[in-house]
């Protein structure tokens, strides 16, 4: 089923008595799902992500704009007649009752033609134990349930009336990091499976990125970017998403433009083409840093974690907007960092990947087309000057 | 999840509440206004309906009745004994509860047992107990006459006698629930404390002083404080004891005199009566208040 | 000099043994004085009418018990009646009660109305005003309606307790709203909410409140003795008062303990049985009357 968000707009009455502005919880929202997909709505919390999916689920009424499942217009209907399926952050399970009668608690509500046989509704509730494989558990009680298990027994809850749109919301954040994994993949097998159009929230970009067909980053209540993972990552339109998205996150630089050439501190690092001089900031991310012992951009060696088949060198510079830059390189570097001294401190020099160099407006940030040309003899300095003291102010973002 | 508006009808929320609305209107909001109307109507005549005027002739008129002056009397006696007795004790009994492993649940059931029994019926036993006739002295006088006194009729007989019973037996109803407050009382304070304690090698009794007894001190003043306005109510223990005509045993509470105002052979007086409740609340919420800003001032929380 | 471990470790020994010595005889010394009355009344119960009489001095054993007194007691006077009458006053009572409490807590735990916190703060502060303060009027409007003598004029006046919708209304706010939310979605009335889940989750407060009532209901004296002069109508309370003044003749006095007996057993047995739900639901919520 295809939804389509078309201008909506929630505000909640404003909490301060002395201040009666209203909340803007989501801001004009447009967006067409496609459908079968699976999207994660990605932002930090207080976003709009969570009001959003209620306004999509019906339990929260919007301020303005439509929502479509498909060719009906739903937003004036009750949650119960939109067709369906939620799974709450806590999942919500009846304490009171086993699994099977959880599961069957959606079919019984069920009334006139839709209204199925004691038969029927055990057939269909052993189906959906079966998507979740949870048939073993059907005789226990929530409370005697592991957290995965718990979270399969929702989703079973949330399928057994075939809904037309599935609804999830944080599925993930209320288990341990390796069932996480585990059940991620889980949710995009009975996705595929089942067909059914589904949006789940989250605050772990990485989750985002991992499963979803596409994903949309919010902030604020307004949307920031809507695309297929790898698309946003690659291009983000603007700094938040570069710094939302990716782990290690993004390292952030202040720099200036001039003359065809990227100066960060005082080394010209790239050399572009197509742009003005202004300021920017930069944002590199980890893996655009190339180990190369005349590179043009010099950093201060913090030290070097092993990962295994990456390291990840950590190291500083003065025009950082980061505590210290993250760069991801092959392990068979390793034995080559550490070898250039000045004085007390271990130096360090990158070249940059191009393409994981992304530049901002110190206004908008916004993202600024740039068009790179080869990295020439000419911009590489010299020395590896760390006095860049006119960026010792100003560094918060 | 935030707390969301569903129903825009406000009158769905007022349909569930009507039954509680109406019950309490009628059997609460109303009279608690009207019985403030009658106290001051002077001499209403509940046949007809009437009466002369407004005023404060009632409370004279109860105020001047030496039933009603006896009553006050009885009632401020045992609230002044049995409050700070049976609370006492309970803490005694409670401690020595808390310091025992064996049997304790033993102990425990048997100390609720009066709660749960009709205060009539079991004062019917306690009068036996106590009574003296023409065939038996009782029980009671049976210990006593062991232990060289003589007997006394603690029922029928001299007024400390009587009192002594209504105290004896008011203790005995009162204390499962004191004893049950405590208990949980002391077992909510942390053993950490205890064990600190010893280490230190505070003797028992200094922990108990400066330890247990600040910590249970809220429990310990709510109970005095449920104790006051209970005890204050006195009526079904001193009925059990001796019988309806209390006004002719000497043995009237104040509750008892409003309800002999109102019904039984000296009533159909609603506004005596009245006035009586009234003074009474009174009564209770003046000592209420006293003992909140008593407790203010003492209480460690 | 050296510390004489052995001999602090004997005092020690010592006083640990005497103060826990005092401390049984100071609990058994009371379990006797609670016991007492309840051994008096059986075992008066179970002398017969003679041999209770010869007594000058009471008997702490009786070697011949009889059950005549029991047989008494449901002939001689009408306690049979009285027993029923109780049943059902207190029956009707909690159950009406428990539907009225259930549909105001309900309402302020979960619905959404206007002037709903303004309806709270009047309901909270009914809490503090006395019975004896409204029993007044109550008796002249119960009498007006010619409610006297009957089970509605016995009822109804007790059938709300603002105490029990506040302990109601705070357990059903600790049931997640999410809980709420996942029924909505799946098309469940707000009644088929309360009933199917809230009710359910909060049985164990309900079942403290149902106990908590019926003792309550069990042991009322007052109400009943103001609106019932007829023994038709007697609950167990007016009736052991009538028994004793007017019932068997004063002196029969095993007959009236085997009524006594009778009367106090349902209680005891109910306590016995939920011993630890008696215990925690007063000590949450429960003062005695």
């Amino acid at each position: 089923m295809e939804v389509v968000l078309r201008n909506l707009t929630k505000r909640f009455p404003g909490r301060d008595r002395k201040k009666r502005e209203d909340v803007i919880a989501v801001d004009n929202f447009n967006f067409e799902i496609p459908d079968g997909k699976l999207i994660g709505l990605l932002g930090p919390s207080g976003c709009g992500k969570s009001t959003t999916l209620n306004l999509i689920s019906g339990l929260l009424k919007p301020t303005g704009g439509r929502i479509f499942f498909g060719e009906d217009d739903v937003t004036d209907l009750p949650p119960e007649n939109r067709g369906i399926g939620l799974v709450f952050q806590n999942y919500a399970l009846y304490p009171h009752l086993t699994v099977k009668q959880n599961i069957l608690f959606p079919l019984q509500n069920l009334k006139g033609k839709d209204k199925l046989s004691k038969g029927e509704m055990l057939e269909k509730v052993t189906e959906a134990a079966r998507l979740v494989q949870i048939e073993d558990l059907m005789d226990r009680k929530p409370a005697e349930l592991s957290g995965g298990q718990q979270q399969r027994v929702a989703i079973a809850r949330a399928l057994v009336k075939m809904p037309r749109v599935l609804l999830l919301d944080e599925p993930l954040s209320n288990l341990d990091a390796r069932l996480r994994l585990k059940t991620r993949e889980e949710i995009r097998r009975i996705q595929r499976k089942t067909g059914i159009t589904t949006i789940f929230v989250t605050h772990d970009q990485e989750e985002a990125m991992s499963i979803s067909d596409m994903i949309v980053v919010m902030k604020d209540g307004v949307v920031q970017q809507i695309g297929k993972p790898q698309e946003v990552y690659d291009s983000p339109e603007n700094l938040f998403v570069a710094r939302f998205l990716g782990t290690p996150p993004i390292n952030l630089f202040e720099g200036q433009v001039k003359n065809g050439q990227l100066y960060i501190g005082e080394d010209a690092v790239l050399r572009l083409r197509g742009i003005e001089n202004q300021e920017v900031f930069v944002g590199i991310r980890p893996e655009g840093f190339i180990l190369q012992e005349d590179g043009p951009f010099c950093c201060t060696l913090n030290g070097v974690e092993v990962m295994g088949r990456d390291i990840s060198v950590v190291s500083q510079n003065k025009a950082s907007l980061n505590q210290s830059i993250r760069a991801i390189v092959g392990a068979e570097h390793l034995a080559g960092i550490g070898k250039e001294r000045q004085a007390t401190e271990t130096k360090v020099r990158f070249a940059l990947r191009p393409h994981k160099v992304f530049l901002f407006s110190r206004e908008t940030e916004k993202r600024i087309d740039f068009e790179e040309l080869p990295i020439g003899g000419s911009t590489v300095s010299t020395a590896c000057d760390m006095r860049g003291d006119k960026y010792e102010e100003n560094k918060t973002l | 999840m935030k707390k969301t508006k569903l129903s825009d009808s406000s009158l769905k929320g007022w349909l569930y509440l009507l039954p509680a609305i109406l019950f309490l209107g009628i059997f609460m909001v109303y009279p608690l206004i009207d019985v403030f109307i009658y106290s001051f109507e002077e001499g209403y005549n509940s046949a007809s309906q009437t009466y002369f005027g407004i005023g404060w002739y009632n409370y004279s008129y109860i105020l001047h009745d030496p039933y009603f002056l006896q009553a006050v009397k009885n009632t401020f006696i045992l609230v002044m004994i049995t409050v700070p007795l049976s609370t006492g004790i309970a803490l005694l009994i409670s401690v020595a509860l808390s310091s025992i492993k064996p049997l304790r649940e033993l102990f425990q059931t048997i100390y609720f047992l009066p709660y749960v029994t009709n205060t009539l019926a079991v004062g019917l036993v306690f009068m036996i107990l106590f009574k003296k006739t023409a065939y038996t002295d009782g029980l009671v006088n049976l210990f006593l006459n062991w232990f060289g006194g003589s007997s006394v009729d603690f029922i029928d007989g001299p007024y400390q006698a009587k009192m002594f019973v209504l105290c004896f037996y008011t203790i005995w109803v009162v204390m499962p629930f004191k004893i049950l407050i405590l208990t949980s009382a002391l077992s909510s304070v942390d053993q950490v404390y205890y064990n600190a304690a010893k280490v230190d090698g505070t003797s028992k009794f200094r922990t108990f002083m400066r330890i247990t007894l600040p910590m249970i001190s809220p429990m310990i003043f709510y109970l005095v404080i449920t104790g006051f306005i209970g005890a204050f109510k006195a009526y079904s223990d001193a009925v059990a004891l001796f019988g309806t005509n209390l006004n002719a045993a000497e043995m009237n509470t104040i509750v008892g005199y409003v309800y002999d105002m109102l019904y039984g052979d000296s009533g159909g007086y609603p506004s005596y009566a009245s006035a009586a409740a009234i003074i009474l609340f009174s009564i209770v919420l003046t000592i209420t208040c006293i003992n909140l800003l008593i407790s203010k001032k003492k209480v460690h929380y | 000099m050296t510390t004489d471990y052995g001999k602090i470790e004997k005092t020690a020994k010592t006083r640990k043994t005497v103060l826990n010595t005092i401390t049984y005889i100071l609990l058994i010394l009371w379990a006797v004085i609670v016991l007492f009355p309840f051994y008096w009344m059986i075992l008066t119960s179970v002398k017969s009418y003679s041999a209770y009489n010869s007594e000058y001095i009471p008997a702490f054993i009786t070697l011949s018990p009889t059950m005549q007194n029991y047989v008494d007691a449901f002939t001689a006077v009408p306690l049979g009646r009285y027993f029923v009458n109780t049943v059902i006053f207190t029956v009707a009572t909690t159950a009406i009660m428990l539907f009225v409490i259930t549909l105001a807590a309900f309402a302020f735990a979960r619905l959404d109305f206007k002037g709903k916190n303004i309806a709270f703060m009047i309901f909270l502060s009914l809490m503090m005003i006395p019975n004896e303060l409204v029993i007044i009027t109550n008796f002249v409007t119960v009498t007006n309606l010619d409610m006297r003598n009957s089970f509605p004029g016995l009822i109804l006046p007790s059938v709300t307790s603002v105490f029990y919708i506040y302990l109601l209304k705070e357990n059903f706010e600790q049931i997640p709203d999410s809980l709420y939310y996942a029924a909505k979605v799946d098309g469940t009335s707000d009644l088929k909410y309360l009933l199917r889940v809230m009710i359910p989750i909060s049985k164990p407060t309900l079942i403290t409140i149902t106990i908590l009532k019926v003792i309550e209901c069990w042991n009322s004296y007052v109400w009943p003795r103001l609106i019932t002069d007829d023994e038709n109508y007697f609950l167990v309370s007016n009736g052991i008062q009538e028994i004793r003044e007017n019932g068997f003749g004063r002196e029969n006095i095993p007959a009236m303990m085997a009524a006594v007996v009778v009367i106090s057993l349902p209680l005891i047995i109910l306590f016995l049985i939920f011993r630890k739900k008696v215990m925690a639901g007063v000590s949450r919520g429960g003062t005695k009357g």
